[in-house]
């Protein structure tokens, strides 16, 4: 809601500044009078979490730099030296590798949490899109940071995912080259995964920059879906929000805490803990945690694509699977427009609420098999859990809106929050419209 | 709404328990490790310096002569209890290659504290040649490095039970776990059946560890048990050398998180309280 | 705001007081390691134990240069004539005078004749050249400070004597440098 600005500088210099500079103006619109629905609940504090994470790991990136080296024969070393013998850097580093882990366990959150209450639907679309390629530069840099230390799994992990690139029909092989810089996973490969995990982040960040500015034009959502349409229903930023996230952030740092000190490894694989060796791989290649749904999506496809009763293969099995994990993460920038539902939070949805929840148990699971073999039993279950995925998206979504009746909605933020003793029951509608 | 946030948060929990670090439950090993009390284990573990200086002595009179200990210095001694004096005398027993000299040839020295320790082998082929072929791995990182799968549930309850004492048991349990295979079972030329063993039925060390092998002086029971938890904890302090302090920083930490946040909750519950009428 | 009387004015300040000076406390929490890894590291440390330097080849009148932590010293075996000199000079040619007898040492039971300073000029640290000019030894070829045998300053930019590391004769050859206590 960009109203109008509220600022008023009292100093000689605040006033000087503001009429050459406005950035104290800016600040103050985003973060002090920037008015937020009042009914906003604990998931909608994981955009702030996150902004402070990618900080978090923006800045003890760069100090672990300081002492890492990207060279094939040393980085290994170099990394466990910066836990051995640099002042703090055990914590330092502990604190960059289970960030990341943190930081997708909040991004996660953040996504559910906008599917649920249909932060992507008009007039956010942008807004969405902006978030999910912001999702799509996360993982290449945890990608390409997991790389850096060179143990085992970075090494086979690299070896994996460049592979996924030789699938390109006809010019793959020699993009897989380029991407390595050589014909092999090597110090060049690593060399250029170090410079592109250290640029990536900023563009995130200019990203974040851009998926704020969207986010405070259009105003953020709230649990009712309903729009904010008075004064009464909002307030402002500082100090209501700014407290609350803060809360939140300080009980996310306490779970981030107790794994940094606690169980560092834990998030880890225990293989990354012996260095690269390209003569020997490891007997279970996993990636880490928040890639495990994607990576059973890729092992689903086992088969290839072609004409039925000839035979023409269209796409082998090794292009089918890259391009239905690519395809999971696309259809990401679709959701605004598969969606057909005219309701937008999903508390006055009771079908599409059931299938929701189906939806995150269902990725839960992918992300299980992610981590079983490929063989037996869990083949088929993969291939049945990835078409959960994609009927979600393509069918759930576009043909529940027509057939859905959406319960009553409240008139106004203020008659969901007041009309009911304070208590936070928004499952229980006050007024129909 | 209440309901659905901890339906959420619980979900949320299994979201990131359900996936990590799960490998595939292999058909190896073939008998979980069995699991140890150790000293460092729990959110105040410390390490016990006696054992430690124990586990030195198997290491140094046992296993050096095929595993080296490539990223700890002999400084690094210093954790153990060791004084300086004691600590030069251990590193000058080993000659190390420095140079070029002013003539440009490199020579042999004694070791000083600020040398790595020195490895049993000049390089890994020379390690694995003498030793038909197996490399021994080395040991600075391998309490960290084996791990074996803990497997669903239990690898949920292991974040509540702060359990991370995973590769020292398993090392304690394969040292002290040799056995004679089952009828049936033929192991290959040179390989010594272990059920405890992660990649296979058998291994190419045999069993290092026997009773009265190494002389203890502090009365500590010369078996098989004992040399095999010292080495352990010696090879859990050699992985993770700043594990005590990481532990009393995080006490500390989380304990001021802690306090932080419930000042942060009155302070939000004050600051809202303003809203409600 | 509704009203409050004094007393929950009082707690409730004292309840932002506090979470404000917690929310200080883990600033500073945070930025101390950030701070604190910047220092030299224990390897780098351990790597800074003190040399032992052979002296015994080293001919009167030689200058041979040392490395220490990465900086480099010179140890100069003065002639009894370079002894002289240099205690004859006057105060008033120096900048950051001290007798030449502070600089000039030598083992137990030995001869006073060696001369042992870092070779980083006192400016701004580049390694001086020798020269010999009106009494001067050294002369830094960044921005011409000249120094004598003895590395003390008697012209240019630099403002004070290149400095003497700690260091201990542990025999008539051996001279160590990084400490003063012998044996250790």
């Amino acid at each position: 809601m960009s109203g109008h600005s509220t600022y008023n500088p009292t100093s000689g210099f605040g006033k000087w500044m503001d009429a050459r500079l406005p950035l104290a103006r800016l600040m103050h619109d985003s973060f002090v009078s920037y008015p937020v629905p009042r009914n906003l609940n604990a998931f909608y504090t994981f955009g702030g979490i996150l902004m402070i994470m990618l900080v978090s790991q923006i800045i003890t990136g760069i100090v672990i730099a300081m002492h890492y080296v990207p060279d094939a024969n040393v980085a290994f070393e170099s990394v466990h030296l910066l836990r051995r013998d640099v002042s703090y850097g055990g914590t330092l580093q502990s604190w960059h590798a289970v960030g990341a882990s943190l930081f997708f366990f909040a991004v996660y959150i953040h996504i559910f949490r906008g599917l649920y209450y249909g932060s992507y639907k008009a007039p956010r679309e942008i807004l969405w899109i902006l978030g999910v390629v912001i999702f799509l530069l996360m993982m290449a840099t945890a990608f390409m940071g997991y790389v850096l230390p060179w143990g085992q799994m970075s090494f086979w992990g690299a070896q994996v995912i460049t592979g996924f690139f030789s699938a390109i029909p006809l010019v793959g092989e020699t993009v897989r080259e380029y991407l390595l810089g050589g014909y092999s996973v090597g110090n060049a490969t690593l060399n250029r995964f170090f410079s592109l995990h250290y640029l990536l982040p900023f563009m995130i960040a200019g990203i974040v920059i851009l998926h704020v500015w969207a986010l405070h034009v259009t105003g953020q959502t709230n649990p009712t879906g309903v729009e904010v349409k008075s004064k009464q229903d909002v307030i402002p930023f500082t100090p209501y929000a700014t407290v609350k996230d803060a809360l939140a952030l300080v009980v996310f740092m306490i779970i981030m805490a107790y794994f940094v000190f606690y169980m560092p490894d834990y998030l880890g694989h225990a293989d990354n803990y012996i260095p690269a060796n390209s003569n020997v791989t490891p007997a279970h290649i996993v990636p880490e945690w928040y890639f495990l749904p994607f990576y059973a999506i890729l092992r689903a496809v086992d088969f290839n694509i072609g004409i039925p009763f000839t035979e023409i293969v269209l796409i082998d099995s090794k292009l089918g699977g890259v391009l239905a994990m690519f395809g999971s993460i696309a259809i990401l920038f679709l959701v605004p427009w598969l969606d057909t539902s005219s309701v937008r939070s999903s508390n006055y949805r009771p079908t599409y609420k059931v299938f929701f929840w189906l939806f995150v148990v269902n990725s839960i699971f992918l992300g299980y098999l992610g981590s079983r073999p490929a063989a037996g039993i869990w083949i088929p279950l993969m291939k049945g859990s990835t078409f959960l995925y994609f009927a979600h998206f393509l069918l759930v979504m576009p043909l529940l809106g027509f057939f859905e009746k959406p319960l009553p909605r409240p008139a106004s933020i203020t008659d969901a929050v007041l009309g009911k003793d304070g208590k936070e029951t928004a499952a229980a509608p006050v007024a129909a419209e | 709404m209440k309901s659905t946030f901890i339906k959420i948060a619980a979900v949320a929990t299994l979201a990131c328990t359900f996936a990590v670090g799960s490998v595939s439950a292999a058909d190896y090993p073939k008998k979980k490790p069995r699991e140890q009390s150790w000293s460092f284990s729990g959110p105040l573990g410390k390490f016990d310096k006696g054992q430690l200086q124990r586990g030195l002595q198997v290491y140094t009179e046992v296993c050096s002569a095929c595993h080296s200990l490539n990223l700890l210095s002999y400084r690094n001694l210093a954790d153990l209890g060791y004084s300086d004096d004691q600590i030069k005398n251990y590193a000058a027993e080993y000659e190390v290659q420095d140079g070029p000299n002013d003539d440009g040839e490199m020579f042999e020295r004694p070791a000083r504290p600020a040398d790595r320790f020195k490895g049993p082998y000049a390089n890994d082929k020379e390690a694995a040649a003498a030793n038909n072929g197996a490399l021994p791995p080395d040991f600075s990182l391998l309490a960290k490095a084996r791990a074996p799968e803990r497997g669903f549930p239990t690898f949920i309850f292991d974040i509540f039970t702060m359990y991370a004492e995973n590769g020292p048991d398993y090392i304690h349990s394969l040292l002290t776990g040799y056995q004679d295979p089952p009828e049936g079972t033929e192991v290959g030329d040179g390989l010594h059946y272990n059920p405890y063993f992660a990649a296979g039925e058998a291994l190419a060390m045999g069993p290092p560890l026997s009773d009265e092998l190494v002389d203890y002086t502090d009365g500590s029971p010369m078996t098989v048990e004992q040399y095999s938890k010292d080495v352990t904890a010696f090879m859990a302090w050699a992985a993770d050398p700043q594990l005590e302090e990481r532990k009393q920083r995080g006490f500390i930490v989380i304990l001021f998180l802690l306090v932080f946040a419930g000042l942060l909750y009155f302070t939000k519950k004050k600051v809202w309280s303003d809203l409600s009428h | 705001m509704s009203d409050h009387n004094s007393g929950d004015a009082t707690r409730r300040d004292f309840l932002y007081i506090a979470t404000g000076a917690a929310g200080v406390a883990a600033v500073g929490g945070i930025v101390w390691p950030l701070v604190s890894q910047m220092g030299p590291n224990e390897r780098e440390k351990a790597a800074g134990a003190p040399i032992e330097v052979n002296i015994g080849d080293i001919e009167e009148g030689r200058v041979i240069t040392v490395t220490w932590r990465g900086n480099k010293y010179f140890i100069r075996h003065l002639t009894a004539d370079e002894v002289e000199a240099a205690g004859a000079k006057e105060q008033s040619d120096f900048r950051d005078f001290v007798a030449a007898a502070d600089r000039i040492t030598g083992p137990e039971g030995g001869d006073a004749v060696w001369s042992v300073y870092g070779a980083n000029c006192t400016h701004l640290g580049c390694i001086p050249t020798e020269v010999k000019e009106n009494g001067d030894t050294w002369n830094c070829p960044c921005h011409g400070s000249r120094f004598d045998v003895t590395g003390r300053v008697t012209k240019g930019p630099a403002p004070v004597n290149l400095p003497q590391p700690p260091m201990v004769f542990a025999s008539e050859e051996t001279l160590i440098i990084g400490t003063d206590k012998a044996g250790a």
